[in-house]
């Protein structure tokens, strides 16, 4: 049976298809203005990749911020529904699902079928997601994708103590100007994201074991200082931000 | 360089026909905050004579500076002051003054000194964070609570809004309300997430008097939910630069169900801190006169 | 005074209440908590100073994150631990 999920992020629109639970095809579009425009096109370049027609698919399935306006979709699954399906996909052994997105973070406890036990979100608030580390680089004027590789090279763990990222964003000028080293700025962002991810994921019990996806998985930084928070390894798939399409595509009948 | 919207003006100010050489006892008050750092003088307890500055990067250096400027034009020298003290975010670092006072119990007095003993809940919304505030005639604090986890509701909020629309801070306020229809609020709390909003409502082709509109009253709603917590109780006045927001204090109002008490024409919302602290530099160099 | 500590936003409400005229300064609570969130502290009240108990300025902006692993408890440490009954602590999620 081939299968479609489609999760449409705040920040990017992924469409992953599957047939008989492997992976044919997998795309990726900025959601832009018109989220469901982008999720149109992503979609049909991900069935073009897949050498199939809308007519092979037999469900599509939606989840994501913007779920409601996704195209095509015949049925749809929570967020955390999908990340506990495709992190057990995955990773037979997760037991906790750590998705860190554009614009919340959320934790997922589930069971070895991936079904989802229980759930913390924290949302409404850009210090806890991926747009706090974008807007700190804008801040350091440092890219984004270099954020990561820079915390590493970290002498000293600089506190912040800013916890909004206005604030930080001061924060993070007044320590140039006191001439810290980027690095250390760049690991005293991490550690700070790192750190109200791992206490939210704290109220569920940390369970192992724990996996990480969502796009800011793919940050190298970040995964580092979120070790240290929590104490615990992590696991983190390659393509870390289809795992909630690839859950969405999972996702049983209604 | 381009202009600066949020720039609010730095200003000074000595009240006329006053000499504080006939006075008895001169003392002072230092609101060390986050965006801005307010100093006070006071003769025998009454307001002589203010500054409102920026803060710097350096709590002591602003604390210096804020009141070399109340100082100015005054003849008075910093040892003429015969106690200071500090309060606000930077109050451990104002290297004059004899103690430092916590911000709660200094806005409270002085919102008393002010507006007088009938009030009783004073909500400051201030640069960098924002604090309701209950007490009691003798402005004796009695409840109170402040949000600063976040720059939803604050000053800071707001100056980047101005920053993002270009602008001006101090026409914010009356450009907000010059809309035909009120609009549905901002939906986010979250600063950076309104601010997301507002560029996609730009681009949908709201006039930014709208824009303004729309997140003045989400900042008023999020501010309605901290004074749930305390009860507003009559008479409520707003101190803080926000005060000077007419667009926020408008729709506040309307969402309490009550007017809050106008701004006084001898004083500056901003400095209600500052004043508290003046007012407790004189009861502290009053008792230890005594003591000794 | 009853201080409130905390905050309320789109997640919920959530504060560590102290009635400093109830505490008597006597730290029982700093022990208690698991997070190292209390500290006792002098407050200027009437002219006098008095030794009562506070979130530390390090803790206070960050209570959401800091008092999170003791949400879901019905009565937390720091209150159980208060025998003049001067913490109270209200969390209710939306």
């Amino acid at each position: 049976m081939t299968t479609a999920g489609i999760d449409m992020g705040a920040r990017n629109i992924k469409v992953v298809i599957l047939k008989d639970n492997k992976i044919l095809s997998k795309g990726i579009a900025l959601s832009g203005f018109d989220q469901k425009a982008s999720a149109e096109k992503a979609f049909n370049e991900t069935l073009t990749k897949a050498g199939l027609s809308h007519d092979d698919i037999k469900r599509i399935v939606a989840t994501g911020a913007g779920k409601d306006v996704a195209p095509y979709a015949n049925s749809e699954i929570s967020m955390m529904g999908a990340d506990a399906l495709g992190g057990a996909y995955l990773f037979p052994s997760a037991r906790t699902v750590i998705d860190v997105g554009a614009e919340e973070g959320r934790a997922v406890k589930c069971d070895d079928k991936g079904k989802m036990i229980d759930f913390v979100i924290n949302e409404r608030c850009a210090a806890g997601a991926g747009t706090f580390v974008e807007a700190m680089s804008r801040a350091l004027e440092v890219k984004l994708e270099e954020m990561g590789p820079l915390s590493l090279k970290a002498e000293k763990a600089v506190p912040m103590n800013a916890q909004c990222t206005i604030f930080a964003e001061s924060e993070v000028v007044s320590l140039i100007h006191a001439k810290t080293p980027k690095a250390d700025i760049s690991k005293a962002i991490h550690d700070a994201i790192a750190d109200r991810i791992a206490s939210m994921t704290r109220r569920l019990g940390i369970q192992r074991d724990v996996i990480l996806v969502g796009g800011v998985a793919k940050n190298v930084g970040f995964i580092e200082s979120l070790k240290g928070a929590l104490g615990v390894d992590l696991l983190v798939p390659d393509d870390p931000e289809f795992v909630g399409a690839i859950g969405a595509a999972l996702a049983p009948a209604k | 360089m381009s202009k600066e919207f949020w720039r609010w003006p730095e200003y000074r100010r000595t009240v006329p026909g006053k000499d504080w050489k006939n006075a008895e006892v001169v003392t002072a008050g230092v609101d060390i905050g986050s965006v801005s750092s307010k100093a006070v003088i006071m003769t025998d307890g009454e307001l002589y004579a203010y500054s409102i500055m920026r803060t710097g990067s350096s709590s002591p250096d602003s604390a210096q500076k804020a009141m070399d400027r109340a100082l100015e034009e005054t003849g008075m020298k910093l040892d003429d002051i015969k106690y200071t003290v500090g309060t606000g975010y930077g109050r451990v670092n104002v290297p004059f003054a004899n103690r430092a006072i916590t911000e709660i119990a200094c806005h409270a007095r002085g919102a008393n000194y002010i507006w007088g003993p009938k009030v009783r809940t004073v909500l400051d919304m201030g640069g960098q964070d924002c604090k309701a505030i209950h007490c009691d005639e003798r402005g004796k604090v009695t409840a109170f609570l402040m949000n600063d986890k976040c720059a939803a509701g604050t000053g800071r909020g707001m100056e980047v809004f101005a920053d993002l629309l270009s602008v001006p801070i101090e026409e914010v306020g009356p450009m907000s309300l010059s809309v035909d229809k009120e609009p549905e609020p901002v939906s986010s709390t979250c600063v950076v997430f309104a601010k997301s909003e507002a560029v996609g409502l730009l681009r949908k082709g709201w006039p930014k008097n709208m824009v303004l509109a729309a997140y003045c009253s989400a900042m008023a709603n999020r501010v309605s939910e901290l004074l749930e917590k305390i009860k507003v109780e009559k008479e409520f006045v707003i101190t803080g630069g926000i005060a000077k927001n007419i667009g926020v204090v408008k729709r506040l109002e309307n969402i309490i169900g009550f007017k809050a008490l106008p701004i006084q024409e001898k004083f500056d919302p901003m400095t209600a801190g500052s004043i508290g602290a003046a007012l407790f530099a004189k009861a502290l160099y009053e008792r230890s006169a005594k003591s000794t | 005074m009853i201080v409130h500590y905390g905050y309320k936003d789109g997640s919920g409400e959530y504060f560590i209440s102290v009635d400093t005229d109830k505490c008597n300064g006597c730290g029982d609570c700093v022990e208690a908590c698991p997070a190292n969130v209390l500290e006792m502290t002098t407050m200027m009240i009437d002219l006098e100073d008095k030794l009562v108990a506070a979130v530390t300025e390090e803790h206070r902006n960050k209570i959401k994150y800091s008092c999170a692993p003791c949400k879901p408890e019905e009565t937390p440490p720091c209150v159980s631990a208060c025998k003049q009954a001067a913490i109270t602590h209200t969390w209710k999620p939306q």
